[in-house]
């Protein structure tokens, strides 16, 4: 069988799970989109860029806002540019060209070489966004009526949509994508993941700062859990104030550097004088309360 | 190919479609699975199902298929006494698991009986009896693709179990909700605000371009309709003493209806199991802080999305007597589902939330008010499916 892809493994700046890194090669061999959705904070803005230096790729990034529109993907036609070049009749107008400008899809598409595009937080957008790109993504190619041309891909590029589940995407869209909902990490992972950032932290420290961490997680009712980018700082944070392992769990401090919400800031700091990030109090400890 | 398969994840309410059936069919002919089970187990999963909330029924429908049983209870508790000394996990390298390749499901649940039978106390390592570490089909830790887990942690995958880990219900849109999830389910009320109701009043200036500079200069406007927001909403829940065990979920809707900060209206109403003459401002249903129901009809125009949350349970006569309301200080000339009939009539879209989970409607104690009240309302679940067939009533005119 001949091998088409070389394979996408994370790289050493992103740890990618077996998982995540079997969604991304089967998307990229089968030329569909994928759709990746995960809690925020989860890397899946990341995950393009991780493919594209994986594979070596250029990486092209189109960021959906909520006046985004589909056709802007594709191309722009600069009509005010040419009304205005017209009443000073300095520029050649008869010439449409000059003013195609190509969007991100549209440079995907004209790309010599195969690129990584990245389309994201595709749920920002209008809910008949992805129902509107359905056509071009599927037969990789889209006319400008305007002038007549037809811009059709010279290298499939491996796609990749993220969405924060803000809006419903449509069905018709979902049956072509490949999907990825990326888990929050486990403490083992996130070790790894932590440690990729910071190569040489202490291990004791980063072993009390996840243990509080996934301690502050686990309390039920927060507006905002924590996420990943909020433990890389927070461990930053811990390093830089030079605060001892044994501190952590006792103290949280910093912790406004994990919780960016009043009321879960107070949560927290409730429970934590009310019972300790230990989940029970041994017995003697139980019974000196008393 | 696993056509049966297709099925079962169907049957499981996975909505997998033809067209996603056939990608997977030319992604295993590409061999992409990877010749092994677990590599089926995340191809399949990545082709067929499309949101989170399905994930623990696309497991449930894996373990169904490729395994049939899940470990009965009596065994599991047996064997995890002899479990519970552990060696460390055992990994082992690609060429070993080819020896593994064959099984059959009955055959090992003979062999599991059988060494049960056979096995008199805990062991550790090797191939053949249960316990931890080694090659045994039966135990943790341990390897064999077609063996089968009794506790401990997954260490080398295999498809089935990892299905029967189960660790995506929490996922499930039908478990009762959070907060956030609430939210989320909310905003899609917003699509009502849609483009295609109202005047056109503002200026589509990319349109407007577009018409002069094809007129030549000749200034042409082009009007477009606002994207505002026209959702209102009325939250009426019941506050009485059968709706209790559900204040958790019913705060948590409520919480969730307060942050929802894209309603051009809210109000919140209260009424105790049945609404009559009155109806109140504050959950303790209290004549002195309520408004007439008369009234209140005449105050919110049918445009407002009117949700009820109640259990829709008491006694028939509170709904079909005059005078029948379970306070005893109030007073109703006309029966309950009079007014409940004339606030149907008056809204143009209604719906009723119930937390009670509809598999007992008709069996639990109030299923008589439940199924006069269902006449009267579209009723759903309070759950996040629920919810969300809620909104999409919401949206359409009856």
């Amino acid at each position: 069988m001949p091998k088409v892809h070389t394979l996408f493994s994370g790289t050493d700046d992103y740890i990618a799970s077996e998982d995540l890194q079997n969604s991304v090669n089967i998307a990229a061999a089968l030329g569909r989109p994928l759709l990746i959705k995960g809690e925020p904070g989860t890397g899946k803005t990341m995950l393009a860029r991780s493919i594209a230096k994986g594979l070596n790729k250029k990486l092209l990034i189109w960021n959906i806002k909520s006046t985004t529109k589909a056709k802007d993907g594709l191309y722009i036609y600069d009509t005010v540019q040419r009304l205005y070049d017209s009443q000073f009749g300095d520029h050649d107008v008869s010439d449409i060209r000059h003013y195609i400008k190509l969007g991100k899809l549209g440079e995907a598409f004209i790309s010599p070489e195969q690129v990584v595009l990245l389309i994201d937080e595709i749920d920002k957008a209008d809910i008949e966004f992805p129902n509107d790109l359905l056509w071009e993504l599927d037969i990789m190619s889209f006319d400008i009526p305007e002038t007549g041309e037809t811009i059709t891909a010279k290298h499939r590029p491996i796609v990749v949509i993220t969405s924060n589940a803000e809006k419903e995407l449509p069905d018709a869209f979902l049956r072509r994508c490949i999907f990825h909902y990326i888990e929050f990490p486990d403490e083992k992972m996130m070790s790894t993941i932590v440690n990729v950032h910071y190569p040489d932290l202490e291990k004791r420290l980063l072993d009390e700062a996840l243990k509080a961490f996934y301690w502050v997680r686990s309390i039920n009712g927060l507006q905002k859990k924590p996420s990943t980018s909020e433990l890389l700082d927070w461990v930053q944070a811990l390093t830089v104030g030079g605060i001892s392992p044994e501190k952590i769990a006792k103290e949280l401090p910093f912790l406004g550097v994990l919780l960016k919400k009043d009321r879960d800031f107070n949560a927290v700091l409730q429970r934590l004088h009310s019972q300790g990030t230990q989940k029970r109090t041994s017995a003697p400890g139980f019974m000196r309360n008393w | 190919m696993f056509i049966k398969f297709f099925y079962l994840l169907r049957n499981y309410g996975v909505p997998v479609s033809i067209n996603e059936w056939m990608t997977l069919v030319e992604a295993l002919s590409r061999g992409m699975a990877f010749s092994s089970l677990y590599g089926f187990y995340t191809l399949a999963r990545s082709v067929l199902v499309k949101s989170e909330t399905y994930y623990d029924r696309y497991d449930l429908a894996f373990q169904h298929y490729f395994y049939g049983i899940e470990t009965p209870q009596e065994l599991t508790e047996r064997v995890m006494k002899w479990l519970e000394h552990a060696l460390p996990p055992l990994r082992i390298s690609p060429e070993e698991r080819k020896q593994f390749q064959e099984w059959d499901l009955d055959e090992l649940r003979r062999q599991l009986e059988e060494r049960l039978r056979e096995q008199k106390g805990e062991h550790h390592g090797g191939g053949n009896w249960i316990g931890t570490g080694g090659t045994s089909r039966f135990g943790h830790s341990g390897y064999n693709p077609a063996g089968i887990r009794i506790g401990g942690e997954s260490v080398n995958k295999s498809a089935v179990k990892v299905a029967a880990e189960r660790k995506y219900r929490g996922f499930r849109a039908d478990e009762t909700i959070g907060v956030r999830q609430f939210e989320v389910a909310l905003r899609k009320l917003r699509q009502l605000s849609s483009k295609e109701e109202g005047p056109k009043e503002e200026l589509d200036i990319d349109e407007t371009i577009r018409e002069t500079g094809d007129k030549g200069g000749l200034l042409q406007l082009v009007w477009t309709r606002g994207r505002k927001n026209t959702v209102k909403v009325l939250l009426i829940m019941d506050s009485g003493g059968s709706m209790m065990p559900y204040m958790r979920i019913c705060s948590q809707l409520f919480t969730a209806m307060n942050r929802a900060s894209h309603f051009k209206d809210l109000r919140f109403l209260y009424f105790h199991n049945c609404i009559y003459d009155y109806i109140y401002l504050d959950p303790t249903c209290r004549k002195s802080n309520s408004i007439k129901t008369k009234s209140f009809l005449q105050l919110f125009d049918p445009e407002y999305k009117v949700i009820f949350v109640g259990d829709a349970s008491m006694a028939p006569s509170e709904m079909l007597m005059v005078n029948g309301a379970i306070d005893w200080d109030v007073m109703n000339e006309e029966p309950g589902i009079v007014w409940m009939k004339r606030i149907a009539d008056h809204f143009d879209h209604c719906i009723w939330l119930n937390p009670i989970p509809s598999y007992y409607w008709d069996r639990t104690i109030g299923y008589y008010t439940i199924a006069l009240i269902k006449e009267i309302f579209p009723m759903y679940e309070l759950t996040l499916e629920g919810l969300e067939q809620g909104i999409k009533k919401l949206k359409v005119k009856r």
